[in-house]
């Protein structure tokens, strides 16, 4: 009795399903899918290696603080780093000093208990990156986390700065509809191909006070970098704890191997 | 019950004989995973699951614990508690991966443990209700794991948030209102997320709880083994200390190794990029995936893109959806055949075989986009599935005709089995 | 004899892997405790910068210095005196002025406002509050009394109210911490 209701709910199940996918598949076959503009011209994010790439990769500093100089000169004009303090900078190998001379160049709105009111004072080393107003088209997301927030991560943000080019001539003649609206910007690496940020970088953009040469792709690769490094401060950490901690546990399971081979030496099994 | 040949606890020491007499907690543990329980020597490997299933409970419960020290269940901060925890908290950001990474490490000895029990008919009598309890702590884990990844409300926790309560939603009548008590709003807002995190810290307990009745439940027929024979005598079994403490020792090597080269090296691999986007209720993402370990069943879900008669699409998917997994309650009764181990069916082995192909199908589809062709795969995969459970298995278990099976677990192992044919047990 | 030896050798590894796990599991511990003392954020605002040049003679502010409130007084010449004119020896926890202030500033009187009793904070910083009978600070919890020198005269607190560390980055700004 059991088998047969169990066959007969089984049927319900499996004939659904025959009949769910067979109305799928004809209006897949009558009504094929309409490619789209982004589907066939959306690229995934160019090869490009960073130093703190791979389990023994460590952040190159002396990138990271032109990163950080690309950052703060172009970058942080939109784009806020709401979960970066500036004492976190320090990891970049600045001093003391040196920290509270770049706190000092933001204004960090406070709250002030006297007055109630809320003003803004330069910023102290203890402070966070403060919000920054935008007024224009778009809404520039926050780059703190934006390294681990997107598909292939430091890769992507690289892509997209130097990715900028003009609307390919194939593309508007297949999808005459998907001409860029104006304001915006065409983008391959964008996911949806247009996107309100102009082309930000260009060549000597910033100028390096490491006397490196600022060409768009140097910068392109710095301020990824140093987004890296900003969506995960602690990551040299992890990956050099990670290595001990292996190497122990590849030792302990050995031993433990051998304990067993040991214990059960005289039971077949 | 124990076999009658299994050792005795006797406390020596008279602090030991002491306790035995008021709080014979020892004893307890000793009949349990000491020398007093007495087990199949032919254990293979796979039935090192159980007992790396209870390590990661452990794992997500201490970690757990330590993330809550530090976590804000307000939609306004939570977000920014888990940063901070990553970022400044003193071995935040390991406390982070390693509860992370410790949900995936946990699904994916779940699934190996279950398949276990699929092979090797582990769900027959007399063990059912080692079975019921195992379904049922997977159904209060993929709870728990759900609502852990609503905390830190990022993107996917917010659209998982809404997606999930929104299969509520199909049922009739009672639907919307259901939606709305779980969610305690029209939308996931600070109601929603304070509760899940409550029930997110509960569940480990009750879970806990169950795990306790999974292991009593195991004890009285004792574990089964690879060969589906009931042990006859003392030769057939090895005390579980020193033996499979030891072998379970270095399997928790491997284990650690496994998981802690995803904690340090690849913490992020198996998370999605977008719940490192605050929450936004104004923006679904492009593409809503749960996490890994339900996508053959979000596959399921998806399957059903058709009414069927007066049966709207959506409601037939969460039917689905909870179907595949409740199907797993009636698998003792659906599966007739005396024989436990697949090793000794040879048709019921290639079934299995299929269902284990059938589930990296569906896992794949479910991670994919809903698109052609994944979902008319998916479709197809959802059939099997459904037609394995209901359909072949009653069916093959009929008619199916077995392997001959060894004498016993003894004669398996040594070819031979003189102790038993000497002395048969009574 | 070899049959022994071997036996040996096997204690050895079961010894050893049980050890493994022992060292495993006090690394384990390691961060699960230290988790829970102060983060990073936290120990980062462990200083506090004060400007003080609003403080007129004969008055005092609260600042805030590790969650917790600073009393900032400026003293008057007869505050001063009074302090100094004390009997150091008759007093519970004895200390002078000098060794509770910077030399050369002998005016500006830095103290936690943490009563060493049982950690209220102490009345007589803000305008108009009672400063107790030794014309310093006076707990209302317990009745601990503190006279100009924030010494302990009266009532159950052991110990004079804490000076912390602190230094003047000029004549206008102190950096406590």
């Amino acid at each position: 009795m059991a088998r047969i209701l169990s066959i007969l709910v089984g049927l319900f199940f499996t004939l659904s399903l025959a009949y769910t996918f067979a109305v799928g598949a004809y209006t897949a076959a009558t009504e094929p899918e309409a490619p789209t503009a982004e589907h066939e011209f959306h690229l995934a994010p160019k090869h490009v290696s960073f130093a703190s790439d791979g389990p023994f990769g460590k952040f190159d500093r002396q990138q990271l603080q032109r990163g950080f100089q690309v950052y703060q000169q172009v970058c942080s004009a939109c784009h806020s780093l709401r979960h970066v303090a500036f004492r976190d900078l320090e990891q970049l190998g600045y001093n003391d000093a040196e920290v509270k001379a770049i706190a000092a160049q933001f204004t960090v709105p406070k709250y002030d208990t006297a007055t109630g009111e809320v003003a803004s004072n330069p910023g102290m080393a203890t402070d966070y990156f403060p919000p920054v107003a935008y007024g224009g088209q778009g809404s520039p997301p926050d780059l703190s986390l934006i390294a681990k927030a997107r598909h292939g991560g430091g890769a992507y943000v690289y892509s997209l700065l130097t990715g900028y080019q003009d609307q390919p001539a194939e593309l508007l003649k297949h999808f005459p509809d998907s001409k860029t609206p104006d304001g915006l910007y065409y983008n391959p690496y964008f996911a949806n191909l247009n996107l309100a940020m102009p082309a930000p970088l260009v060549d000597d953009a910033v100028t390096y006070s490491d006397g490196t040469r600022a060409t768009l792709d140097q910068e392109a690769k710095d301020v990824s970098a140093f987004l890296i490094w900003a969506s995960e401060p602690t990551m040299d950490k992890r990956k050099q704890t990670g290595w001990p901690i292996l190497g122990f546990l590849l030792f302990a399971t050995i031993l433990g191997y051998m304990s067993y081979r040991n214990i059960w030496a005289n039971k077949k099994h | 019950m124990s076999f009658p040949w299994a050792k005795v606890y006797t406390p020596e020491h008279p602090f030991m004989k002491w306790m035995d007499e008021r709080l014979p907690l020892p004893r307890l543990v000793y009949n349990a995973v000491g020398g007093g329980y007495e087990v199949p020597r032919n254990l293979n490997y796979f039935w090192n699951f159980g007992f790396l299933a209870g390590l990661c409970l452990v794992i997500q419960i201490v970690t757990g614990i330590v993330m809550a020290m530090h976590y804000a269940a307000n939609t306004g901060v939570a977000f920014d508690s888990i940063e901070m925890t990553v970022r400044d908290v003193n071995w935040g950001w390991l406390m982070r991966y390693a509860h992370a990474n410790g949900a995936s490490a946990f699904f994916v000895v779940i699934y190996i443990h279950i398949f276990r029990g699929f092979f090797y008919g582990s769900y027959k009598a007399p063990r059912e209700m080692v079975w019921l309890l195992g379904v049922v702590i997977f159904l209060l884990m993929m709870a728990t794991a759900f609502m852990g990844y609503v905390l830190p409300w990022g993107q996917m926790s917010f659209w998982g948030a809404k997606v999930i309560t929104g299969l509520f939603s199909a049922i009739p009548l009672v639907g919307e209102p259901l939606q709305q008590w779980l969610l305690g709003g029209f939308a996931p807002d600070n109601a929603a997320l304070n509760r899940f995190f409550s029930l997110h810290y509960l569940l480990p307990f009750v879970i806990l709880g169950v795990v306790i009745l999974h292991i009593w439940a195991l004890h009285i027929p004792g574990s089964s083994n690879p060969t589906g024979v009931e042990v006859k005598s003392e030769s057939d079994t090895v005390p579980f200390y020193p033996y499979y403490v030891a072998k379970d020792g270095w399997a928790i090597g491997v284990f650690a190794i496994l998981y802690c080269a995803m904690v340090f090296f690849a913490p992020n691999y198996l998370g999605h990029p977008d719940n490192y986007i605050p929450a936004n209720p104004m923006s679904t993402p492009a593409h809503i995936v749960p996490e890994w370990y339900f996508w053959p069943f979000y596959a399921i879900l998806r399957a059903f893109t058709a009414n069927i008669f007066f049966i709207p699409a959506k409601l037939m998917g969460v039917l689905a959806m909870f179907g595949a997994i409740l199907v797993w309650f009636f698998l003792p009764w659906l599966d007739r055949s005396p024989i436990r181990s697949a090793s000794y069916r040879p048709v019921y082995k290639w079934f299995f075989v299929v269902l284990c192909l059938d589930m990296l199908v569906l896992f794949y589809c479910g991670g994919a986009e809903a698109k052609e062709p994944y979902v008319m795969i998916s479709q197809i995969a959802a059939l099997y599935y459904f037609a394995h459970f209901l359909i072949i298995l009653p069916i093959v278990s009929a008619i199916e005709k077995p392997k001959p099976l060894p004498f016993s677990i003894t004669e398996s192992v040594l070819g031979k089995d003189e102790d038993a044919v000497l002395a048969p047990s009574a | 004899m070899a049959e022994e030896d071997g036996v040996r050798r096997r204690d050895f590894i079961n010894v050893a892997a049980v050890s493994a796990a022992g060292v495993a599991g006090i690394g384990v511990v390691i961060p699960l405790v230290s988790q829970m003392s102060a983060s990073a954020d936290v120990l980062a605002a462990s200083t506090t910068e004060v400007d003080i040049s609003s403080v007129q003679t004969g008055q005092a502010i609260k600042a805030i210095f590790r969650k917790q409130p600073v009393f900032i007084r400026n003293l008057t010449q007869r505050e001063i005196d009074e302090a100094n004119a004390v009997d150091v020896s008759s007093l519970r926890d004895p200390q002078t002025l000098e060794e509770r202030t910077k030399e050369g500033k002998t005016n500006w009187l830095i103290t936690m406002g943490v009563c060493t009793h049982l950690g209220c904070v102490p009345l007589g910083a803000g305008e108009g509050e009672p400063r107790g009978e030794f014309g310093g600070y006076f707990c209302p919890c317990h009745g601990s009394s503190y006279d100009t020198a924030a010494r302990i005269r009266k009532g159950p607190a052991p110990l004079n109210l804490q000076v912390p560390d602190y230094t003047f980055t000029s004549d206008t700004v102190v950096t406590i911490g």
